[in-house]
């Protein structure tokens, strides 16, 4: 029972952040220079047929109205059209997030068992050379932007030892092994980018689950270390480390424009950049409120196995 | 927000210090603190590269043997490979890029130090307000800052850049406007644990007015949590903005900024001409890399 008390209230809170999320976006894409009929149609065109495709589109109206009629839309699961492609928002949307998804799926296949080992040997080694060796490097290599990350990459891989595709976007009709092929240079880059936060997660729990008390009975009791750090230990080292690649969630979906852009990637991240230039507000709306929707989403996967894998959350968990 | 992530430093946070001890005492703790500071190799090694970038942004235009901007004669000796005449090489322009990533500091110190300022003192003075008086404003803040950490700043930012026009002023605005909550947020939970000591009561008894409770009482025993911030945020404002200047909202040409020269070059490095694109990444790596380090010394400092 506590968890489906636990589970509703944090929905309940993820409604709310959604609706307020749906405000700043709603708001910072006013900040886009006034008239839409004019961008479309250009500057040469009549001013009363700009006029009137602004009465169509209903950008002539006031911004409250607008934003009722847009959130109204999109809870009733329609997210309008396009100005720029005249096309539904939706079948612009899916297959960028598709393509979003299969990139940031790799990156996570990826880096996630190699941060926790990472990690988790670092931890064995508290303080001497192989823990600063890993804590370090990981430190440095998150703090890298991902476009430098990405022109890196193509210098090596791609000039130097000239083995893999500079170009993200696999020819069509691509089998699985060579849609990989192609996306292993960018997600090479998140690898990097994501290393240290999960490697670090992952280092703190298994040097607290060392220290703890049932650490220090199991060794007493006469297991092995072996078994004592796989039973024990690997299992509570986890758990912080799920929390942190949820938070990553969110930037993977959406802060990826600048790789996009360089590996020619039609991600969503790429979709909304372009929306943004067009200013094409249906479409950039609707695209950031995925995104947003998508974090919020995993972050609740998160807390949920979360307080499955650890009951003390669960019940402690009324203010946070 | 191209960014990575919250919680992560959170728990890095050092507990808010003891209040209400001996001045002296605190004195000696601080000293104390400083050379644990000057001992970490990291702190160091890190200082002395960022040290390295402030050299390069105040004296850069004066001892950089070519003007980063070009001359007319550049273009004769366009794209030519790293030489001793010209340590980095030079761009599809001929202009000189050791010059132009020397001068380059300039721009990204600045506009990353202004951002993190303005969301430092933003975001303390929100936590400080919130984290005190607690109730409806506080459950709102918190919501806020769920909402903005829902977003990749990356994408905040191309909306209100592509709005605003790209400058540095709104490069700054935009940045320390994002990191302003998330800021507050850390702020927030050191006051809320100040805020039940003993020398807060002492002072409401007293029937001290609220602000000066805030700011006089209660800002100086958070200034450790601010700081930390503080140098945490700049490396990711220097992330950020690099991010922004690459796909073209930052500075804008023909000025010698890193992500800008990336943006124009990486084209070309499938053609051999890597050189322009290599030095420029290098340099905004090794700058992220220095703040960094100087966060985990700092950080790893105060946690003891």
């Amino acid at each position: 029972m506590a968890i489906a008390q636990f589970l509703l209230r944090r929905l309940g809170l993820a409604i709310i952040t959604l609706f307020l999320l749906s405000v700043i976006i709603f708001v910072a894409a006013q900040l886009l220079p006034g008239d839409v009929g004019r961008a479309i149609l250009g500057p040469f065109a009549d001013q009363r047929a700009v006029d009137q495709l602004n009465e169509e589109l209903g950008t002539d109206r006031s911004i409250f109205v607008q934003y009722g009629d847009w959130i109204g839309g999109v809870v009733t699961g329609d997210l309008g059209e396009s100005y720029a492609f005249r096309r539904p928002v939706e079948e612009l949307l899916w297959p960028a997030l598709r393509a979003s998804a299969k990139l940031a799926l790799l990156a996570f296949v990826i880096v996630v068992p190699i941060g926790i080992v990472g990690g988790v040997a670092a931890a064995l080694k508290e303080g001497r050379f192989r823990d600063r060796f890993i804590s370090i490097g990981g430190l440095s290599a998150t703090a890298i932007p991902e476009f430098v990350w990405a022109v890196l990459m193509i210098m090596i891989f791609g000039l130097w030892l000239d083995i893999l595709p500079v170009t993200a976007q696999a020819p069509r009709g691509a089998g699985f092994f060579t849609q990989v092929e192609y996306l292993l240079l960018p997600a090479l880059c998140l690898v990097f980018v994501l290393f240290g936060y999960i490697a670090r997660m992952a280092r703190a729990g298994t040097i607290e689950a060392l220290d703890a008390d049932y650490t220090r009975t199991a060794v007493l009791k006469g297991l092995p270390r072996r078994t004592v750090i796989r039973r024990h230990v690997l299992r509570n080292s986890l758990l912080p480390t799920i929390a942190v690649v949820a938070t990553q969630v969110g930037y993977l979906f959406g802060g990826l424009v600048a790789i996009e852009f360089i590996f020619n990637y039609n991600g969503i991240g790429q979709l909304i950049y372009r929306a943004a230039l067009q200013q094409d507000f249906p479409l950039l709306l609707s695209a950031t409120l995925v995104i947003g929707v998508v974090y919020l989403v995993a972050t609740l996967v998160a807390d949920l196995l979360y307080s499955l894998l650890n009951p003390r959350i669960r019940l402690a968990s009324s203010e946070s | 927000m191209s960014t990575p992530e919250e919680q992560v430093v959170l728990a890095e946070h050092p507990l808010p210090e003891a209040p209400g001890e001996e001045h002296e005492e605190t004195r000696v703790a601080r000293r104390e603190r400083l050379r644990l500071l000057l001992r970490s190799k990291t702190f160091l090694s890190g200082a002395l590269i960022f040290g390295v970038f402030v050299f390069c942004a105040v004296f850069g235009p004066a001892v950089v043997p070519y003007d980063p901007l070009g001359s007319p004669t550049d273009i004769l000796n366009k794209l030519e490979s790293p030489s001793s005449s010209h340590l980095f090489g030079t761009d599809q322009l001929g202009r000189d890029i050791f010059s132009r990533v020397v001068v380059g500091a300039r721009d990204i110190l600045t506009v990353a130090f202004a951002a993190t300022l303005l969301g430092t003192v933003l975001g303390a003075a929100i936590g400080l307000v919130t984290g005190y008086f607690r109730g409806i404003v506080d459950d709102v803040l918190m919501r806020i800052v769920d909402a903005f950490l829902a977003i990749p700043i990356v994408i905040l930012g191309t909306v209100a850049l592509v709005g605003l026009g790209p400058s540095k002023g709104t490069l700054i605005a935009v940045i320390g406007i994002v990191f302003a909550p998330i800021i507050a947020r850390t702020v927030r939970a050191a006051v809320l644990s100040e805020r039940e000591l003993e020398y807060v009561q002492a002072a409401k008894l007293r029937n001290e007015r609220a602000p000066y409770i805030m700011f006089a009482e209660i800002l100086p025993n958070v200034t450790a949590p601010i700081l930390v911030e503080f140098t945490v945020r700049l490396g990711y404002a220097i992330f950020a903005i690099a991010t922004l200047s690459f796909l073209g909202f930052g500075v804008q040409p023909p000025a010698p900024d890193w992500g800008l020269q990336i943006k124009e070059n990486y084209i070309i490095i499938n053609s051999g001409y890597w050189w322009p694109t290599l030095f420029p990444a290098l340099a905004i790596a090794s700058l992220v890399i220095s703040v960094n380090l100087i966060t985990d010394g700092i950080a790893r400092t105060f946690e003891r």
